[in-house]
């Protein structure tokens, strides 16, 4: 069995050399992008989102960039790293794809890295948000976000804000626990307090038990973290159990409020306060054309891993108008470097250092909005780095 | 004390969910000795039903219940009568790769039929919230639980025990051949036997969207529960699943409560302690069937 696995890396590894060495002198007349997304499984709905958003993308801006027919190729990895990597070298080496994109979850972004500095090609993830992504590849750029984004600026925001004592609850998994450290590192270094601090189990089936200790903790909010699908769960036991009439807040990054699940949640969600990257609710006029084409094309609206994928897209088009059309990966990877634009979501960059986008992180109320419940942005802290990064 | 209260009835109805989900399992897993890991899709389907049956068509909650039971029982009768039957003498391991195939199948349909996204049932504003007796938070809907589960254990305890149609089950599992011959229509007995515990399970699917959350992968995330639930409990009755449901569901709110690092791993741990001091459950039989 070792063997076996052995000789196929080995044999996955020549492939991909002798793929690297061959791919300059290659010049076809369309451009391949890999696109590796959870399209079943828990995270099938940001697999589903990315790919909406790309089609969207390329129906309005066409499918032709500097004289080149643009390709996309989608892989199903369902957020298993093993399968991300046998997809990753199968469009590699099979397909000869020019960018692999998407990546669902972090450790999904982490087994395709390896892979695209071999092959020297760039790797654009469109969702994965924790901050060790980009620094485990130079070819990896990131149109998503990171945790830390929106977590030390709601601690800034909560201190600032009157919030003195919290009780956290973050899902126990790698992005639960960035979102808690770097929202403790902020909220406690203004003064605020943690009173209490719960990491519930990734499956987890009640959250009544944990919502009773924060309830007789007394805190004046709670900090959540809980991977999307559970934030209803946790938002309607919330309710239930009269947190919301003890005067306990919910704060927290936006994934809790993801625009994919939010309508759904019950008015138990009103007044929840986060920090996040993108509202369907964004009042530019960029963004409302964005959600009234989305809406009309797909029939429900985009959330915060839809704009991810639509900057993804532009980020690689913008990247080949740079280059004229050279498909080259590390001519493609610096022309992503320094790139700024209007996103749906508001002004973003690559950083031409990190290779981690530069974006607004928005703080926002949910409110009724015409009967639907949105994230109604009402502060903007402006181009904001990855600070999970900088410290280093 | 009053937080302790609290937390006493949280495990309760936690516990009685547990049972209602699980008690399918125990039937047919137990009684008519068949492996049926598809049993959490029954579940699903019964709570798919009531979602679509609330939120769609706007029927109220309490009308929607029976239904997510009928048509879990219906589709488990007709699974039985058109696949579960053939394998009822095959080996456990074709059991159980028969019910897992089937299981996967059930998560894929609904996640095309329904996508992946977790849904809930619009509940009626009286099922909303909680309310004090004596400084003791007790939920409206976790209440409700309770007394539609404990009405439901007491009726089963009663079909089995003390009617004629319980005594037929009890014989025919005793002995299929003995009571086949005593004019017993063995085939019939346990047809219906599943499709009740399917029923069962489809009402508990209804009933645990608000709590467990409702999604394609209910069947593969909750299988270890119900398993859990049957082995603590033995399967030669009804009474040994019931304790052992209400003793993983207390146990699991008041660890998740009182060592909430350690508080996924209690349930497990319970269940280990347990095997270890009684192998063939609380309620087992001593000898392996």
């Amino acid at each position: 069995m070792f063997d076996r696995k052995q000789f196929s890396r080995v044999a996955a590894a020549a492939a991909i050399a002798g793929l690297a060495a061959v791919a300059p002198a290659k010049a076809a007349d369309s451009v391949k992008v890999g696109l590796i997304l959870p399209m079943t499984g828990g995270q099938a709905s940001t697999g589903k989102q990315i790919e909406n958003a790309i089609k969207l993308y390329m129906q309005q801006n066409g499918d032709t960039v500097a004289g080149k027919k643009v390709e996309i190729i989608v892989k199903d990895d369902a957020a298993i790293p093993d399968k991300t990597k046998t997809a990753a070298q199968e469009l590699i080496v099979n397909d000869k794809v020019n960018f692999i994109a998407g990546f669902g979850v972090t450790p999904a972004a982490l087994a395709a890295a390896p892979l695209a500095t071999q092959a020297k090609i760039p790797e654009v993830v469109m969702a994965a948000g924790t901050s060790i992504i980009t620094e485990r590849s130079p070819y990896i750029v990131r149109t998503s976000f990171t945790l830390a984004q929106s977590s030390t600026i709601i601690g800034d925001w909560a201190v600032k804000n009157g919030i003195k004592k919290v009780a956290t609850l973050t899902s126990d998994y790698a992005p639960g626990n960035d979102a808690l450290n770097f929202f403790k590192e902020h909220f406690t270094a203004g003064g605020g307090e943690v009173v209490e601090e719960v990491k519930t189990p990734l499956a987890n089936p009640d959250f009544a038990p944990f919502l009773q200790r924060m309830k007789d903790a007394k805190p004046d909010a709670i900090f959540v973290f809980v991977p999307a699908g559970q934030g209803g769960n946790f938002m309607k036991q919330y309710a239930e159990r009269g947190l919301d009439k003890a005067g306990i807040k919910v704060i927290g990054p936006g994934d809790v409020t993801d625009d994919d699940l939010l309508n759904n949640m019950g008015d138990a969600v009103l007044g929840t306060v986060t920090a996040h990257l993108y509202s369907a609710a964004h009042p530019s006029q960029m963004n409302k054309d964005f959600v009234a084409a989305y809406k009309k094309a797909f029939g429900n609206r985009p959330g915060f891993m839809a704009v991810s994928g639509y900057d993804g897209i532009h980020l690689i088009y913008e990247a080949l108008k740079k280059t004229g059309g050279d498909t080259d990966g590390t001519k493609l990877i610096e022309a992503m470097k320094g790139q700024k634009w209007e996103s749906p979501r508001g002004p973003i960059s690559i950083d031409p250092e990190t290779r981690d986008i530069v974006q607004n992180i928005y703080i926002r109320k949910v409110e009724k909005v015409d009967g639907e419940l949105y994230n109604v942005e009402f502060a903007t802290f402006e181009a904001v780095k990855d600070l999970g990064k900088t410290k280093k | 004390m009053t937080a302790i209260l609290t937390n006493l009835f949280d495990g309760v109805a936690y516990g009685m969910l547990l049972f209602v989900l699980a008690c399918g399992l125990a039937v047919t897993l137990g009684l008519m000795n068949f492996v049926n890991l598809a049993h959490g899709a029954f579940a699903m389907a019964g709570g798919y039903v009531c979602m679509v049956l609330v939120n769609r068509l706007g029927w109220p909650f309490f009308a929607a219940l029976p239904l997510a039971f009928v048509s879990a029982a219906a589709i488990g009768i007709v699974l039985e009568r058109t696949l579960y039957r053939h394998l009822y003498t095959r080996s456990h391991l074709d059991q159980v790769l028969f019910t897992i195939g089937l299981t996967f199948m059930s998560v894929a349909a609904v996640d095309y039929i329904q996508g992946s996204s977790r849904v809930f049932i619009n509940l009626p504003a009286a099922l909303q919230g909680q309310f004090d007796v004596f400084g003791v938070g007790i939920g409206r809907y976790r209440l409700m639980i309770v007394v539609i589960c404990g009405l439901l254990t007491i009726a089963l305890q009663m079909v089995l025990a003390k009617t004629r149609f319980g005594s037929r089950l009890r014989a025919a599992v005793d002995d299929p051949r003995a009571a086949s011959g005593l004019g017993i229509n063995v085939p019939q007995v346990f047809a219906f036997t599943f499709a009740f515990g399917c029923g069962l399970a489809g009402l508990g699917g209804a009933l645990s969207a608000e709590i467990l959350g409702l999604d394609p992968y209910f069947p593969l995330k909750f299988m270890i529960y119900f398993l859990i639930v049957v082995t603590v409990g033995g399967s030669s009755s009804i009474t040994g699943p019931f304790l052992a449901s209400l003793l993983l569901g207390i146990g699991d709110v008041a660890g998740k409560y009182y060592v909430p690092k350690m508080g996924p791993f209690v349930i497990y741990t319970m269940m280990i302690v347990i095997l270890i001091w009684r192998p063939n459950g609380l309620f087992g039989r001593t000898a392996a069937r």
